[in-house]
């Protein structure tokens, strides 16, 4: 792995950011319009019922975890679909770049654009809600790590989806996320949903993560299981996705679909 | 390397695309400074030959050796020491000039970067322009900063996919000259696609002349001229092409 590459191309996504201000969008505007909402809903409900204490807090928390995730996949998707757009396809893989450099490239603009979110997130909800992220304390580090980690297996398999079928597969890059919501339960949990949706949750490391926050915020502790799930199931499904992307690259290649891409 | 080093070693490459041949049984060599042409109507598989070359296409079969190694085992070694332009790909259009070639002298890896992208962007008579955005660059501009792209890394093995395609006759004859000058003073391989005829006779020491994937002819233009009887590369082609086709008519694909 040559760290000049991955430099380089992190350093070619940075400059594309600072010259589109939708980019910056997707950093402050969407965020913080999620945060607005999920805030004051919750502050609605608090008044409307008080069965579920720290209701404040919890959303909160899902709110913010949920854009790392979220980004995380978004990015590494975008980062390649800049090149497309460009048209700069040929250029990239002509080039001695190794496929682990590309993706590891997407991978620290990722988590740069999640940290960035939530650093922005973090500080206008104890702006507006009193409501300090840091109190989930060390916890708040393995959640964010694996929901990152998730983000990434999602980002490269869309990837990869991207040079096996092409343009019509670039859709997946803002649905994907949305798939695998209602099973992350980032809102609710998990017992709320029905029986084979459950099964579903508990394959899916976000679920963990989240269960384990809102444990964390209503008990003060969070069972070491969540996180063993959540890691074991993350490694699991960066290795699948890993195997899927170069097989997709390699199907790529034989079908000219690399060179002619958006061609 | 020695004068007559072999460079690009080719052997019955086919590449198949749904059942039909882009590129069959095509086989050729490329000596360390020698300039060869890819010559052929549209279709004929030349820039599939090139992007096979570039590790972009596996082929079907066939075997390809580029500086005595193979893409298996040296893909990563090989693309570094070689490099690919043409006038139909872009460098980020939201990017500076300047910053397109700082990243790509970092892909590269090349070490005086700051000197080389002065350099190549004098030469090709873009430093006025370096601040601008790529996207605002005229088509022949942008053609002009990717052959700087391309000759960042001072490759040994060059790649030209229609280079001068979007170039006016003044610019193509300068970026002939400069690229005839590279290969005299470096000793770097050029493999050129064209249909500009011109930059075939100045460019290229050999000609390869495809038709639906295969080689048809092949020699310097003078010995393709003498084998058709003809007074122009032009000539030939066009009676290479209307030969092979059912009609002279005929709509050419791509
Ligand atoms: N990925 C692909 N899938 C299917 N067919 C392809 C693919 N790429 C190229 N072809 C076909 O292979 C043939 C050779 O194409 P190629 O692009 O190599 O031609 P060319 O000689 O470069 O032509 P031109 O002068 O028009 O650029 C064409 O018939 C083309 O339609
Ligand atoms: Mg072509």
């Amino acid at each position: 792995m040559n760290f000049r590459v991955v430099k380089a191309l992190v350093l070619k996504y940075l400059y594309v950011c600072s010259r589109n201000t939708f980019r910056a969008l997707d950093v402050f505007f969407w965020p913080v319009m999620d945060l607005l909402i999920w805030g004051f809903m919750s502050i609605y409900m608090m008044r409307v019922t008080t069965s579920v204490p720290k209701m404040v807090p919890m959303l909160i928390s899902a709110i913010i975890l949920w854009n790392v995730l979220y980004r995380a996949q978004q990015v590494v998707c975008v980062a390649f679909l800049d090149d497309v757009w460009s048209r700069n396809m040929l250029n990239i893989w002509a080039a001695p770049i190794r496929p682990i450099e590309y993706v590891g490239a997407g991978y620290v603009v990722g988590f740069m654009q999640a940290f960035i979110v939530v650093v922005v997130m973090g500080i206008l909800a104890g702006f507006f809600y009193s409501y300090n992220i840091l109190e989930l304390g060390l916890h708040l580090a393995i959640l964010f790590a694996n929901l990152i980690i998730m983000g990434w297996s999602l980002g490269l398999t869309v990837t990869g989806l991207f040079l096996r079928f092409g343009p019509p597969a670039e859709a997946l890059a803002w649905a994907v996320p949305f798939i695998f919501q209602p099973i992350s339960a980032v809102f609710y949990p998990v017992d709320i949903l029905p029986p084979w949706m459950q099964t579903l949750a508990q394959i899916t490391p976000a679920s963990h993560v989240f269960e384990g926050m809102r444990e964390l915020i209503s008990t003060g502790h969070m069972n070491t299981f969540h996180i063993y799930a959540a890691v074991g199931l993350n490694l699991l499904y960066m290795s699948i996705a890993a195997t899927l992307f170069k097989s997709f690259y390699e199907e790529a290649r034989k079908r000219g679909f690399l060179a002619k891409y958006a061609a | 390397m020695s004068e007559n080093e072999t460079v690009v070693e080719i052997k019955n490459l086919s590449k198949e695309f749904k059942g039909k041949f882009a590129v069959k049984d095509l086989s050729f060599d490329v000596k360390k400074g020698e300039i060869l042409g890819l010559l052929g109507a549209n279709g004929a598989g030349k820039t599939t030959t090139i992007h096979m070359l570039l590790n972009l296409i596996t082929p079907t079969s066939g075997s390809i050796r580029i500086f005595g190694k193979d893409f298996a085992q040296s893909r990563i070694e090989i693309l570094s020491r070689m490099n690919f332009g043409s006038a139909y790909q872009f460098l980020p259009y939201n990017l500076k000039v300047i910053e397109n070639l700082r990243v790509f002298a970092e892909i590269y890896s090349v070490d005086d970067a700051k000197e080389r992208i002065a350099e190549l962007l004098d030469l090709f008579e873009l430093s006025h322009l370096k601040n601008n955005s790529t996207g605002m660059l005229s088509s022949g501009e942008q053609t002009r900063l990717n052959l700087c792209k391309a000759l960042l890394n001072k490759p040994d093995l060059l790649l030209l996919d229609e280079p001068t395609a979007s170039l006016d006759p003044d610019q193509a004859d300068k970026v002939r000259k400069i690229i005839l000058d590279l290969q005299r003073r470096s000793g770097m391989s050029v493999i050129n696609t064209s249909h500009n005829m011109i930059d075939v006779h100045e460019l290229c020491d050999r000609i390869l002349f495809m038709q639906t994937g295969t080689v048809i002819a092949q020699g310097t233009a003078t010995e393709i001229m003498d084998t058709y009887q003809s007074q122009s590369l032009e000539e030939v082609f066009i009676m290479i092409a209307r030969q092979n086709s059912n009609s002279p008519n005929t709509i050419s694909n791509n």
